[in-house]
């Protein structure tokens, strides 16, 4: 009812919003826009920034496993101190991984793939002006960038950034004599997550009231594209999970500058006794994981949102099983919140407790299967057109099959002893929150480019970049699994220094090899995406022939959206060649009475005056073409 | 904030449902905070004799318990004056509301000393009793942005705003008040049932 409310009252404003756009100066523009699309884009930009040095890190750490005898003279050039002789020291080693996790999950997975999308694609296809509060939104990337800011700031400190792993966790994390990173780099490290956190629930909250209260009229839930009803059951589980790790990393800066004892006890650093006793840091892992959880599928339902869309539009076909996959989505949103005691099989957790969460987190196999059965019911004997963005979309699907199928392993309580802090952790979660998860960004990416800035992407240079990165990443993490299988752990500076590691030195340095090919790779996606902003060819109106109201608005950006009142919907977002329709595709906009050839009866469910109307119809045509045929 | 005025005044007012929504959003997210640090408490404290608050609660938390529900007394009373039109009465509820708050907040510091004196301080090698303090601790910053929405809402009805404006100020403030209320009435019960 209220969505419907607003949109009568809204309709005023196109005109409006027009008188003044041209007086915007360049800082509002650009810099503090509270313009959504606008802020899609400062989201966008500053993700593949970070994207960028997150790459460059595990480069940095890469050149070290490949090649852990050699020394690199270029590198103390670039990073002194740290690679003394050419060679990165273990404390930086361990700084580069935990810089390399945080960035990639947090700033580049959560921020600027739910961020961009979010912002850019929940006002447009919902058919809304702007998000319910634009303030809010505006504040949400700035909180971000100084999150960005601090984190790449603890680079330019003495002892370093942080080095405790992505994960933080105490003790190593609250003794600043412990290692060098939980010095001042640890401290950034909170405050900048602090900041990131405010960022996300800001952007999350709006996007759940913008969802819910200003779709335009007819958007009913059952109408909205599987893109919104990702980006939405993913902002509920920012919600409700990031304020547990708020929770979390508070106690932890107690114990680290207060001298409380929430995770500390019993602990002997350079031969002194600590005077902290009597806390638990088991209790640190259970709040971090409560978010941790939770958070890679923030970081892979929005991916499989955009994967949805572009596999349905891109194969001309209406997405297989529709209400499944929304309900697979709130089904994994549901588990993601018992499962997270898998993550602490090895913490000494009662056996019992450890089979309930072993059954829970089996049970997620169930959704995830669903949804991957889909989207090959979706291929299956479509029309397919293999855009960069398809291609994108079906690397997805590839990695969250051969990266979820290793979670099953590592779900069982019993095989997760050996498996677990292994390289086949490394896999498994590469593949599919990494690489699964990048691969629907850039899908997301490549289809939404011309909604952005209102020019096309170069194609061929979009296939280069997809083999190079869904070939390189196979190459760089499916040996890993191997490794992780022989008892290799993860973590470690070099595996010179045992004996059963050093036969897979050579798989390492062929690992390294096909990172930085892979690295490479993405240069062709640089270029592209910031040549094309300026110079690409000029996007058409709808460019993919695609459903959904994005497409309806014009190219040029205006703000608020529509010119004029904003469209009505009618019908759902997948009506691909729909039988007895003359176009192979019907936008919402279109109502059924323009359709009549391709309407069925369960289009007018609970409506008899319309399913009288249109069997009348039908018989009129049916007489209609018996009198041509006499002819 | 310049375009706001050129916008229909109709549309104005519907937009803010959607923003009165944030705010029971941002209650959920607290209530996750709040969720989760007591569940900490109860995982950390978890049956181990040598945890757990040993110590008597001390009487200040129950003149807090008493002070806050008195506020939202007079939150409730402010919020009629306001819907009533009666301006200057709005104003002097808000007032009381705003120094009951900063009484609460004088209460709790109180209790703190009390807990500090009685052998309880925060760093403590029993976290359970740390635990009083973050929870009561993270309800106060809580209570300042409260206080704060209170200030803010009192100043710009003075400046004479919009009725409209003036009651949507007055819906958050006091949704978001009283929600302060039954949080620290949770947290008490919860501390007292872990005595």
């Amino acid at each position: 009812m209220s969505s419907t409310a607003i949109n009568h009252t809204l309709e005023h404003s196109g005109h409006a919003h027009d008188d003044h756009a041209h007086h915007q100066s360049f800082l509002t523009k650009y810099i503090f826009s509270t313009d959504h699309k606008m802020i899609a884009k400062q989201f966008l930009i500053t993700g593949i920034i970070m994207a960028v040095i997150g790459m460059f890190l595990s480069i940095l750490f890469r050149i070290q496993l490949g090649w852990p005898d050699q020394n690199f003279p270029i590198l103390e050039t670039f990073l002194g101190r740290w690679a003394e002789g050419g060679r990165i020291k273990p404390d930086f080693y361990l700084s580069l991984v935990t810089i390399h996790g945080t960035i990639m999950v947090f700033f580049v997975l959560t921020a600027g793939l739910s961020g961009t999308f979010s912002n850019l694609l929940i006002p447009l296809q919902i058919g809304a002006r702007d998000m319910a509060s634009p303030l809010v939104n505006m504040l949400s990337y700035w909180f971000f960038l100084t999150a960005c800011v601090i984190m790449m700031g603890s680079f330019f400190t003495e002892t370093g950034p942080a080095s405790a792993g992505w994960t933080i966790y105490p003790p190593l994390s609250a003794l600043p004599k412990a290692i060098s990173g939980s010095g001042i780099g640890m401290t950034l490290w909170l405050i900048s997550m602090v900041f990131f956190i405010a960022s996300s629930l800001m952007g999350a909250l709006n996007y759940i009231s913008t969802i819910l209260n200003m779709r335009t009229k007819g958007m009913d839930l059952w109408k909205m594209p599987l893109t919104i009803w990702a980006l939405f059951l993913t902002a509920i589980l920012g919600t409700l999970s990031f304020p547990v790790l708020v929770a979390g990393v508070v106690l932890l800066i107690f114990d680290r500058s207060f001298g409380t004892s929430f995770y500390l006890s019993d602990l002997v650093v350079q031969g002194q006794i600590l005077p902290q006793q009597g806390g638990s840091p088991i209790l640190f892992q259970h709040l971090f994981w409560f978010l941790g959880h939770p958070e890679v599928y923030i970081v892979i339902m929005p991916a499989l949102g955009i994967t949805s869309e572009v596999i349905s539009t891109n194969s001309r076909k209406p997405i297989f099983g529709y209400h499944a996959m929304v309900y697979s989505l709130i089904g994994i949103t549901v588990l993601s919140f018992i499962v997270w005691g898998h993550h602490m099989f090895v913490t000494g957790m009662s056996p019992f407790l450890g089979g309930v969460f072993m059954i829970t987190t089996l049970i997620i196999a169930v959704p995830s299967a669903v949804k991957t059965f889909n989207y090959l019911a979706t291929l299956w004997r479509g029309n397919i057109r293999f855009t960069p963005a398809m291609l994108f979309a079906i690397g997805l699907v590839s990695f969250f099959i051969s990266g979820g199928l290793t979670g099953i392993f590592l779900g069982n309580a019993a095989l997760d002893i050996n498996l677990h802090d292994t390289y086949f952790v490394v896999a498994h979660f590469h593949l599919v929150m990494g690489s699964a998860a990048i691969c629907g960004m850039l899908s997301g990416v490549y289809h939404w480019f011309p909604k952005m800035f209102g020019r096309m992407m170069d194609e061929k240079l979009g296939y280069l970049h997809f083999w190079f990165t869904f070939i390189g990443a196979y190459l760089v993490f499916f040996p890993m699994h191997f490794m992780g299988l022989d008892g290799v752990p993860r973590r470690y500076y070099a595996f010179t220094e045992f004996e059963f590691m050093k036969e897979w030195l050579t798989v390492n340095t062929f690992i390294s090899w096909a990172a930085i090919v892979s690295a490479l790779g993405q240069v062709a996606f640089l270029w592209n995406f910031f040549h094309s902003i300026f110079y690409g060819k000029k996007a058409p109106q709808n460019p993919w022939n695609s459903n959904t109201l994005e497409w309806t608005t014009p190219v040029e950006h205006i703000h608020g959206n529509w010119p004029g009142e904003i469209p009505t919907v009618y019908r759902w977002p997948y009506d691909y060649s729909k039988p007895g329709s003359p176009v192979d595709f019907i936008p919402q906009t279109i109502p059924f009475s323009e359709t009549m050839s391709s309407n069925f009866s369960h289009d007018f469910e609970g409506n008899p005056e319309a399913e009288r109307i249109q069997l009348e119809w039908q018989k009129n045509d049916e007489a209609e073409r018996l009198a041509e045929d006499k002819v | 904030m310049l375009s706001m005025a050129k916008v229909p005044l109709e549309q104005d007012i519907q937009s803010l449902k959607p923003k009165k929504f944030l705010m029971w959003l941002f209650i959920i997210t607290s209530c996750m905070l709040f969720a989760a640090l007591t569940s900490a408490y109860i995982v950390y404290t978890g049956g181990n004799p040598t945890r757990g608050i040993k110590v008597h609660l001390p009487i200040a938390f129950l003149y807090s318990s008493g002070l806050i529900i008195v506020s939202s007394l007079t939150m409730h009373y402010a919020f009629k004056a306001a819907k009533e039109l009666q301006l200057a009465k709005q104003r002097l509820f808000l007032g009381l509301t705003i120094l009951l708050g900063f009484a609460f907040f004088a209460s709790q510091w109180i209790a703190w000393t009390v807990l500090f004196e009685s052998g309880a301080p925060f760093v403590n090698s029993n976290a359970s009793e740390s635990f009083i303090y973050v929870f009561s601790a993270f309800h106060i910053v809580h209570i300042f942005a409260g206080i704060g929405m209170m200030a803010y809402t009192y100043i710009k009805q003075n400046k004479g705003i919009p009725h409209y404006k003036n009651m949507f100020n007055m819906e958050l403030t006091s949704l978001f008040w009283h929600f302060l209320d039954i949080l620290w009435i949770y947290l008490y019960v919860f501390l007292l049932l872990n005595q």
